[in-house]
């Protein structure tokens, strides 16, 4: 998927890191001592068969669970309890497997919700729309615009998502985590229900945030071909056990991972 | 306001020129970008359009060369267009949603070294077939994205080209020669290929002259008195002669501004936003603006549908008569008065056309029922009729003189004749000088006395003497016991169904008429939601009983109708069927201008022709599609055929041999 003969995006320092982290609902363990790092700007997919623990890992690195043993080290600072805003205002951006955007509002509407942690006047300010007030919300719709063209959903600009597609949905939701100009997108099966031609299309936009604004995405997804194509490097989770991390290459000939997704011959 | 007349200058550089001077502030482009409309004066244009001149000359390009324009509506496109034919280079536009196999046959054929294109799309389509291009070296682009990581040995943005240019520009000698360039350029020279859409058969390129170009659009904008202060969308596709004249050429004689969409998809938002005075529109999308409109007062309340249709009933009896001037009692006009408030002034700014002075349609039959739905409201539609070889305008119905049949007398200063076959043939200021590398082909459709064949059949009108177009000459056929059988003539009247998309009829040397129908998916969907019709494709809706159903009560009302015209009679429509997917262009089933190959057609679906005439019920048949990128995949489907009743035939009608 990557552009030919084109350089792989340069992979810098740790962004985030998990160590050793564990959650358990009552007696259920949906993660245990799972340690994997983030490195700045690359694509990191986080797979596993169902309940494997994915989206449960992905919610402690948002604070929206707090793990019971472990630590995240987030831009050099470590945290054992981050709650979800504080993740937001540290960079940290996210959709959701099943689409959470404002049905009745516009796209534009939906997008620029996404601005508001950056809004600094107060909520009377914005009231009366006026002065410095403006100034920023025109400020803020340049920056909605950019999205908007970036993701070339300019024809449904005012329709309100409720009467969009899918697969459109999906797409407003990107467009509403990236107004936050994120350092860390957290993509929650981005391509789950889409059919093959907006898979590709979703495909794209991740490699192209990746690229045009260096952003660095963690995805967790079911379908392989998507991921391998896509990612930097692999961590599989089976029964909440991190069992492999590697480049896609590695994580397809390992033994461990084949047996967890085909089942072993007993 | 006096249309802008007379036309000094013989090429476009020296118009843009003109225009710079004499409308140096007036609006000559826009183009909504990131949400804001931007404005460029035509000074600003003229300055962008030397500098990007010069810099295509640094980059190579020379007198006499070609060079692709691939993309969409695009000021950056247009302006390609303008600095190449500033350096005398000839400009060649290519559809922008060409196949790599179509855009590698064009790109070859008119041997550009230089390609002006769109985006990393277009780029990529011409990377996949560059060892079919050995003369191309270099690619310029407008957008950026994407791109970053493609080897730039041969790529160049746009932006930078302009920059290089200005710089060099600031030497006042580089000036001079630019100026030399320009007045080198004379009106004889080529100014632009065109290449057809290719109902039948390979596209051909179409050689215009400047000077040519330019009288036959003075003739026009006279015509339909344009000036400085009209505005136009360009929404069409660039390579299409349509835009081209109307915009482009029409655009730089008259010095109105042309405005861009923000991309295809917007192009009915931006049509209200600008609010043009002047519109084009092909009777598919005004078919499809109808069957919006319809669609949505289906969903309103009830007081408002009743209002809807009350008023349109109105307007279906005067509103005609009022546009043409013709005698109206004083009710009628305060009905029509009060229904303007309520509803065609409401829906006319829903659909962009508030200030639309003059509207055009043309390129296939218009349905007389659509045609005088617009005109009652009070749009001024009018059809023309013409080719790409006449570089547009062949005839064109004067204000006040419109009638849904003909396409209007021939337009000042062009000549038709028809020939013994009832061919159309014409002579016109704009006609063009050949067919790229083609000789063989362009003496084919020139007289020794130098008329051009059209290849429809037509005649005049007795009543009216206005041209009417019957059908392409090639395709009018006979039934095998000798009755006239024109498929185009049937086709339209089952077109003009706002369920039916698209029709092709069979007969020729056949012993009864059949038709293979395309559902509209917008207008067949939203009746299957109000009468709880269940479908989980377009494939099984195209096959519901139900829709049979329909579709067989539209082709009895077009059987009806046949049976009363003493000609056609005999060319009822015995059994039809309904396709199991839409007609393509990048299949080949349709041209680019979404024209029905017909030939194509009957070889691709074979066994369903075989079927319609072996008295099968039903056919199986399996067809190969072609994904915009290129990859292919089949659908098999399972069409079943119906028979329909025909109308009693008068006897002594019907053999009209």
């Amino acid at each position: 998927m990557r552009a030919p003969g084109g350089p792989e995006v340069a992979v810098g320092d740790v962004l985030l890191s998990a160590e050793n982290v564990s959650l358990s609902f009552g007696g259920v363990k949906a993660v245990s001592d799972v340690s994997f790092d983030i490195r700045k700007g690359e694509i990191r997919a986080i797979i596993g068969p169902n309940g494997a623990g994915k989206t449960s890992m992905l919610n402690i690195i948002n604070g929206f669970y707090q793990p019971q043993h472990g630590r995240i080290t987030f831009k050099g600072e470590t945290r054992s309890k981050m709650r979800p805003h504080d993740a937001a205002y540290g960079g940290i951006a996210r959709t959701f497997q099943n689409v959470a955007l404002f049905r009745g509002m516009t796209v534009l509407d939906n997008i620029m919700a996404g601005r508001s942690l950056k809004m600094h006047k107060n909520f009377f300010w914005q009231l009366l729309r006026f002065g410095p007030a403006m100034t920023e919300e025109v400020e803020h719709r340049h920056r909605v615009e950019q999205i908007i063209d970036f993701l070339k959903i300019q024809e449904i600009r005012r329709t309100p998502v409720g009467r969009l597609p899918y697969g459109l949905q999906k797409r407003v939701e990107l467009g509403r985590a990236l107004a936050m100009e994120p350092d860390l997108l957290l993509l929650d099966e981005p391509m789950a229900g889409m059919n093959m031609e907006e898979k590709e299309d979703m495909s794209r936009y991740v490699l192209d945030v990746n690229d045009h604004f260096g952003t660095t995405v963690a995805l967790i997804e079911h379908d392989m071909g998507v991921v391998m194509d896509l990612s930097d490097r692999v961590v599989v989770l089976d029964h909440g056990i991190k069992i492999a991390d590697g480049t896609p290459d590695e994580i397809m000939n390992n033994q461990g991972v084949i047996d967890a997704y085909l089942g072993v011959a007993h | 306001m006096a249309p802008n007349a007379a036309a000094p200058a013989d090429t476009f550089p020296k118009l843009l020129i003109r225009n710079a001077e004499l409308y140096g502030s007036r609006p000559a482009m826009r183009q909504k970008d990131l949400g804001i409309w931007q404005t460029w004066s035509w000074a600003e244009a003229l300055d962008i359009v030397r500098a990007y001149a010069v810099g295509l000359n640094r980059l190579g390009l020379k007198r006499g060369e070609t060079i692709a324009i691939v993309g969409a509506n695009r000021p950056k496109l247009y302006w390609s267009v303008m600095a190449a034919q500033m350096l005398g280079a000839v400009p060649v536009p290519v559809y922008a949603d060409a196949v790599a196999d179509e855009l590698a046959f064009v790109l070859a054929h008119a041997e550009v070294r230089f390609a002006a294109v769109e985006d990393q799309e277009q780029i990529d389509k011409i990377m996949s077939v560059t060892e079919r291009l050995p003369k191309l070296e270099e690619m310029i682009y407008d957008e950026r994205r994407g791109l970053r990581d493609y080897d730039h040995s041969h790529l160049h943005p746009i932006d930078d080209i302009i920059a290089e240019g200005r710089k060099e520009l600031a030497d006042p000698s580089v000036a001079a020669w630019l100026d030399a360039e320009i007045a080198a350029g004379k009106g004889s020279d080529p100014s632009i290929i065109l290449y057809t859409s290719g109902t039948t058969g390979a596209s051909k390129g179409v050689v215009l002259t400047c000077e040519r170009s330019i009288r036959a659009a003075t003739d026009t904008v006279m015509f339909d008195k344009l000036n400085e202060n009209d505005v136009a969308l360009a929404y069409l596709p660039l390579a299409w002669v349509g835009d081209h004249y109307l915009n482009y050429a029409q655009g730089l004689v008259a010095g109105f501004c042309m405005a861009c969409p923000e991309n295809p998809d917007t192009a009915m938002a931006d049509l209200r936003e600008i609010g043009p005075s002047f519109y084009f529109a092909p009777p598919r999308t005004l078919e499809v603006l109808l069957t919006r409109v319809m669609i949505r007062m289906e969903d309103a309340g009830f007081l408002k549908r009743k209002m809807f249709h009350y008023f349109i009933g109105i307007a279906r009896r005067y509103g005609e008569r009022i546009l043409n001037g013709q005698p109206v009692p004083p009710t009628g006009r305060l009905l029509y008065w009060i229904g303007n408030v309520l509803v065609y002034g409401p829906l006319k700014n829903v659909l962009g056309f508030s200030r639309v002075r003059v509207a055009y349609t043309a390129g296939e039959a218009v349905g007389p029922d659509l045609f005088s739905f617009y005109r009652s409201i009070g749009l001024n539609l009018k059809q023309l009729y013409g080719q790409t070889e006449a570089f547009l305008y062949v005839t064109a119905q004067p204000d006040g003189e419109i009638y849904s049949d003909t396409v209007g007398p021939a337009i000042p200063n062009v000549d038709i004749r028809i020939a013994e076959d009832g061919e159309v043939q014409f002579k016109s200021p704009g006609m063009f000088s050949g067919y790229f590398k083609d000789d063989d082909k362009t003496a084919e459709v020139m007289t020794t006395d130098g008329y051009v064949k059209t290849g429809d059949a037509g005649y005049f009108d007795e009543k009216t003497g206005h041209l009417k177009i019957i059908d392409r000459s090639n395709d009018v056929g006979k039934l095998s016991d000798g009755t006239l059988f024109p498929p185009k003539y049937i086709e339209n009247k089952l077109k003009f169904y706002p369920n039916i998309r698209e029709v092709v009829a069979y007969g020729d040397r056949r012993d009864f008429v059949a038709v293979m129908i395309n559902i509209d998916l917008t207008a067949v969907g939203s009746w299957a939601e109000r009468n709880n019709v269940v479908y989980g494709s377009y494939q099984e809706l195209a096959g519901h009983p139900l829709v049979y159903d329909m579709i067989e009560k539209h082709a009895a009302e077009v059987n009806r109708s046949l049976a009363q015209d003493k000609m056609m009679a005999g060319a009822q429509i015995k059994r039809f069927l309904i396709l199991h997917k839409e007609l393509d262009a990048d299949d080949g089933e349709l041209t680019r201008t979404q024209k029905v190959r017909r030939g194509f057609i009957a070889d691709r679906y074979g066994p369903l022709v075989k079927a319609l005439y072996d008295g099968s019920r039903e056919a199986d048949i399996s067809t190969e599609v072609t994904f915009e990128d290129g990859r292919k995949g089949t659908i098999s489907a399972r069409v079943k055929i119906r028979d329909m009743k025909t109308e009693p035939v008068p006897s002594g009608m019907g053999k009209a041999a």
